[in-house]
């Protein structure tokens, strides 16, 4: 298994990448995960207005086999939530990162952000893993 | 880690390993929710090697696996299996298994979580003067197609020694048998059995042929038999209502709580280990029993979650998880046996509590 992950955003070692724009990060898992994950039966995520802190669960992913918590990568208020994703999972097979998005951040601290992995590192660690 | 003759097979498979039982294996090859569907609807194929394979030889064979055994063998005929327990001396289970009367033997298969120590207990209590204890596990392959197609993907290969041929076996019989498949041909022998609520078969041969039997399968059945790893197992096993040891049983928990009574023949002629403590506990009176139900939610309840009946613990589910077929996340609990029947129980999942549906059981029967 591997990654397709864009260099246009940075990651987490738990595998959610996070992409920041004015201040405002989204959110998601990276394809790795979703195929990690399996068939997916459930997602939680919360509500516009929650505060979501660095490295807490903002909500969680849950396949036939497991249940992972989401991490959130900087803390902040959620702005947007993709409510969408909760009747469409397969969206994260699809389109992990683009459609997949799940939340999106006002950061209260976006220097949080350079603490994560850029794409070639978060792929290094994938392989260095197998 | 251990794994089964198959191992290179299911990496060049590209499937996802796990630890089972002590084993390396596949718990899915493409998606848990595909291979299910595939052994409802089709047939699947299944890698079995982990699970232990003994035989138990000499005059007294089968008195001998009767005393460590709750299904009464003795009154088995040849070419019969049946499912049964082998308890502690206080009643728990030690393994669920299946008894296989063969000529002038017999077979047991166990958990292979529970390999070692099964063998270590028969040693013990089951090995006498006229009855030999033979681990068999690693020299015979097994390898179950389960599904629908089944029978009609292996009719043809098949040539039954016991019956005339493989749709006259009977289910949970056993043959002697030959496969001429893709050109090559294998010994061994054919059962029907399965842990899916489907049709379907086990084939046994030499270890050294598996590989071949499991690539000659494939190309004889082409796309219509798909390698399904243990996650689907798992949905398939539950949906059917069969108990997985480590999860409805155990070494402290009383199996006349898990609808298994079936299996239990407390009547027969010297008993067998456990039986007393088994029947005792029953005059106690017993204090749970296990119940199906819907869980009228998406989040799943797993294995250890508590129920509730209001602020009242009332039990705790032994296996949980999505049911592909009813479409709809089911659960398997035990339950305190003085809540009613249709009491309105809750599952508490990490933070929430989520209702629970009384369910007929099994959640899954096929039609015959």
């Amino acid at each position: 298994m591997s990654t397709n992950a864009p260099d246009d955003r940075r990651y987490t070692a738990s595998h959610e990448w996070a992409a920041e724009n004015d201040g405002v990060v989204t959110v998601g898992i990276t394809d790795f995960a979703v195929q990690e994950l399996g068939d997916l039966v459930f997602i939680d995520l919360p509500e516009v207005g929650a505060e979501v802190s660095i490295g807490e669960a903002f909500g969680e992913i849950e396949s036939v086999k497991a249940v992972s918590e989401l991490l959130s990568p900087c803390s902040g208020k959620v702005v947007e939530v993709n409510t969408e994703l909760e009747d469409a999972l397969d969206t994260l097979v699809e389109s992990a990162f683009e459609n997949g998005w799940m939340i999106k951040i006002a950061a209260s601290d976006v220097t949080q952000l350079e603490a994560l992995l850029p794409a070639d590192k978060y792929a290094k660690q994938l392989d260095d893993h197998e | 880690m251990k794994t089964t003759v198959l191992n290179d097979v299911h990496r060049a498979l590209g499937a996802r390993l796990v630890e089972f039982g002590g084993f390396e294996m596949p718990v899915q090859y493409s998606s848990i929710v595909d291979e299910h569907n595939i052994v409802r609807n089709g047939a699947g194929l299944f890698d079995l090697c982990h699970m232990g394979r003994f035989l138990v030889e000499g005059e007294r064979a089968i008195e001998a696996v009767d005393h460590v055994t709750t299904n009464h063998v003795a009154k088995m005929k040849t070419g019969q299996i049946r499912y049964s327990l082998v308890l502690n001396e206080t009643g728990g289970v030690r393994d669920d298994i299946l008894v296989y009367k063969m000529p002038d033997k017999v077979l047991l298969v166990v958990n292979a979580s529970n390999r070692d120590k099964l063998v270590a207990w028969f040693a013990e209590h089951l090995v006498r003067p006229g009855a030999a204890l033979h681990d068999r596990s690693e020299d015979i392959a097994m390898i179950a197609v389960q599904g629908p197609k089944a029978e009609s993907i292996l009719a043809p290969v098949t040539k039954t020694e016991w019956v005339s041929d493989l749709p006259a076996l009977g289910y949970y019989k056993i043959s002697d048998a030959s496969f001429d498949i893709a050109g090559r041909q294998f010994e061994g022998h054919v059962s029907r059995t399965g842990y899916t609520g489907e049709d379907g078969f086990e084939l046994y041969v030499p270890s050294e042929k598996a590989t071949d039997l499991w690539n000659a399968l494939r190309e004889h059945a082409g796309d219509a038999l798909v390698p399904c790893g243990l996650g689907a197992r798992d949905t398939l096993r539950l949906e059917a209502g069969m108990p997985l040891y480590g999860h409805e049983l155990g070494e402290e928990w009383n199996p006349l709580e898990a609808n298994l009574q079936f299996a239990i023949k407390t009547k027969k002629p010297n008993g067998f280990i456990g039986r007393d403590a088994l029947l005792a506990g029953k005059e106690a009176g017993l204090a749970r029993e296990l119940r199906a139900y819907r869980v009228d939610s998406k989040r799943v309840a797993r294995d250890g979650m508590d129920v509730f009946d209001g602020a009242r613990a009332v039990g705790r589910v032994t296996s949980g998880g999505p049911s592909p077929t009813l479409g709809c996340n089911i659960a398997l609990a035990y339950i305190d046996r003085n809540v009613s029947t249709d009491a309105k129980l809750e599952v508490q999942v990490r933070k929430s509590r989520e209702p629970l549906v009384a369910h007929e059981f099994p959640f899954y029967k096929r039609e015959r």
